[in-house]
């Protein structure tokens, strides 16, 4: 029996299966488009979430619970929650620029979208194009969980773990891309905070105030020490140091 | 009279004429409410006793009414809808966390086959080869309704619940995952009444030479599982002591501080169906489903058929409700970060040995008992090794304080003496003095 003779036995569609495709396949086309479209990410994220949900319905409905479930607890409910959780760690009011930030990307990943669709399809389509379908009953011979898993762990076992590996050394990568390393020893507790207060070579105390004994009470002047030195911590750092002159310190005459 | 005729089968499903169908949603649904409506009541009840407290009782019998009062008035007060809101997402949100909720009941067994109106059907909505997983879906998809309740409403603090409460769904549904895992493993099925089949049966075990008669629950069988299950289910239905996302003291009522009249009163209902749905899967997971308890069927034969199984099965789910609430009278809030250490370094580590452990005894069943005892005994070789070349992470004994001293470099900040005595003020001694006669004379003079 070939792709061709199952089609078109399948032809006759019960009712129940007609009116669910019916009702949801729009949506999944409106979500699909919307998630496109949307100008806020958050809304984008959800009309994905509309047209998963669609999708594992409809893998239900073609006698995949499992798979449709699985759809919804994995894509849906853990992978775009966390997505999710991404876009409103964001902030709510970010929605996508219309300005390129990256000169040619638009047209980079049109290209290579295409291109990548078009590569999948054709050697989808070269490896199957031979071939038979099974059958639903044969596939389901043993139950549907059951053949998924035989299939899952002896036939495409390598498969499976290449992909799980590749998954986890991009997870990995991420965190260590992200994760500034502070390691234990490094933190300071509140012992280890006072011990480097008084360190050799660190003033315990209060560091002066700008302008104490100082000719200006201006806060780029710095402090003056009891033996007439410069006091460097009493000014920010970001300040110049600012030495008033004779002249500027002398009065204006302006006072009555 | 057999009763193994009763249990339900996947083939009964799908074989009701649809009022039969109408019926026992219609059922389940109103279940869901009643349980809400007594749920408030009976937790407020609870917490009341525990607080040597009477808790509502003013209104009908016991209060028992006080729950549909505050749910009528909820229902007349204003909707207020902040400006700041995302208006679709704000109204969407709890009927997302309501459909989900309530969905998931369509799957509980809450009895055998029984005959109404003439048709022999389950005491079930529906079943599906991989029900279980259509708990978990429900309950994963329930928490977009508190993450988008708490992003639409374009307010802090309720952003803060709804992202406390996506990273919390993450981290405890892998361990809700992974501890039904091993109930997967000895019922062999997905499907609910599978699962509550599964635990009539009294497996024959043998464990090192003995054959014992094992008790089908699984919450015997499979404790670790079942533990990590019902600690993981009180993070997911976000219950006290895990309830972050809506943490009193630290961010108002987090997800739905905005939320208010009839939207509020949906979430309030989520909150509680979900507590009751959730309780419900506990039961047919573990507990035995609709099965009467040990007792009760040594003496009656009858006690697993007709409608008698509905009673124990509300008896059990009324037990779990209790543990809810008697763990929010009794527990404090975990804080964030203990309560993500508990979900990722204790339950899901737990779970993957216990997980591993099952496995190997359940594949080497079937084995002669002498390459048995070997492999065993090899594994707790290899453990002992292990155990006792672990590298040992105990830090350095902390030097004292005179080495602490003594090994400071030089120029450091003065010390005093470590062994300085202070000695007495000159003046202390001359104040008592010229005080002491001084009220003496004056308490005399009064007394006298």
């Amino acid at each position: 029996m070939t792709t061709q003779t199952v089609l078109a036995a399948a032809g006759s569609v019960p009712g129940g299966e007609a009116v669910t495709f019916w009702i949801l396949a729009p949506l999944a086309l409106i979500g699909a488009i919307g998630m496109v479209a949307a100008r806020n990410a958050v809304h984008s994220a959800l009309m994905l979430v509309l047209t998963m949900l669609c999708l594992g319905v409809f893998y239900v409905v073609q006698a995949g619970p499992f798979i449709g479930l699985v759809q919804i607890i994995v894509y849906t409910g853990a992978i775009m929650m966390l997505f999710l959780f991404v876009l409103m760690l964001v902030g709510r009011g970010a929605s996508d620029s219309v300005i390129e930030t990256l000169r040619g990307q638009r047209v980079a990943a049109l290209v290579l979208g295409v291109g990548f669709a078009g590569l999948v399809g054709t050697g989808m389509y070269r490896a199957l194009a031979g071939s038979t379908a099974a059958g639903l009953a044969q596939a389901n011979a043993e139950g549907n969980v059951q053949g998924i898993a035989r299939l899952l762990f002896t036939r495409y076992v390598l498969a499976f773990e290449l992909t799980s590996a590749l998954l986890i050394t991009a997870a990995v990568g991420a965190m260590v891309l992200a994760h500034i390393e502070r390691r234990r020893e490094d933190r300071m507790d509140q012992s280890a905070t006072m011990r480097a207060r008084f360190r050799p070579g660190n003033y315990p105390g209060p560091k002066p105030g700008p302008g104490v004994f100082a000719t200006s009470s201006s806060v780029a002047t710095p402090a003056r020490l009891p033996d007439g030195r410069l006091a460097e911590q009493s000014t920010p750092e970001i300040l110049p140091v600012r030495e008033l002159t004779a002249e500027d310190t002398t009065l204006k005459g302006t006072e009555k | 009279m057999t009763f193994l005729a009763q249990e339900p089968t996947l083939a009964d499903f799908g074989q009701d004429p649809w009022w039969l169908v109408l019926i026992k949603v219609v059922f389940a649904f109103a279940f869901g409410l009643l349980a809400t409506l007594l749920g408030v009541w009976f937790e407020r009840r609870v917490v009341g006793r525990m607080a040597v407290r009477p808790g509502p009782n003013q209104l009908g019998p016991f209060g028992l009414l006080q729950t549909l009062a505050d749910g009528m008035k909820m229902a007349f007060k204003e909707d207020i809808l902040p400006r700041s809101a995302d208006k679709v997402v704000y109204f969407f949100a709890p009927v997302i966390s309501v459909v989900c909720a309530v969905t998931a009941l369509s799957v509980m067994p809450f009895g055998p086959m029984v005959s109404i109106f003439g048709h022999q059907t389950p005491l079930q909505v529906t079943d599906v080869s991989v029900s279980v997983l259509l708990v978990l879906a429900c309950s994963s998809m329930a928490v977009y309704g508190v993450v988008l309740a708490g992003w639409a409403s374009g307010s802090t603090y309720p952003l803060l619940g709804g992202l406390r409460s996506a990273a919390q769904l993450i981290s405890y549904e892998v361990a809700l995952g992974l501890s039904i895992v091993a109930v997967f493993m000895l019922s062999g099925t997905m499907s609910t009444s599978g699962i509550v089949a599964a635990q009539g049966e009294r497996p024959q075990l043998e464990f090192f030479g003995f054959d014992i008669s094992a008790p089908g629950w699984y919450a015997i069988l499979l404790f670790p599982s079942f533990v990590i299950f019902f600690i993981a289910i009180v993070g997911e239905t976000n219950r006290a002591p895990f309830d972050l996302p809506e943490a009193e003291s630290e961010l108002v009522a987090g997800f739905m501080t905005e939320y208010s009249s009839l939207k509020f009163a949906l979430i309030m209902l989520s909150e509680y169906v979900a507590m009751v749905t959730m309780s419900a899967f506990t039961v047919t997971l573990f507990l035995g489903g609709w099965r009467a308890p040990w007792p009760i069927t040594y003496f009656w034969d009858g006690a697993n058929s007709g409608w008698w199984p509905m009673l124990w099965f509300f008896g059990k789910v009324l037990l779990l409700v209790f543990v809810f609430v008697w763990l929010r009278g009794t527990l404090p809030r975990l804080r964030y970060d203990q309560f993500m250490r508990l979900g990722w370094k204790v339950l899901l580590p737990l779970n993957l040995v216990w997980i591993l452990v099952l496995a190997g005894w359940l594949k080497t069943q079937g084995w002669e008992r002498a390459d048995r005892l070997i492999l065993y005994g090899a594994i707790a070789g290899v453990v002992l090794i292990v155990t006792l070349f672990w590298p040992n992470r105990q830090p350095a004994p902390k030097p004292t304080l005179a080495e602490e001293v003594n090994n400071r470099p030089a120029g450091s900040f003065p010390l005093p003496p470590l062994d300085l005595q202070v000695p007495p003020s000159p003046r202390t001694q001359r104040i008592v003095a010229e005080r002491e006669p001084a009220n003496l004379a004056d308490t005399d003079s009064r007394e006298v």
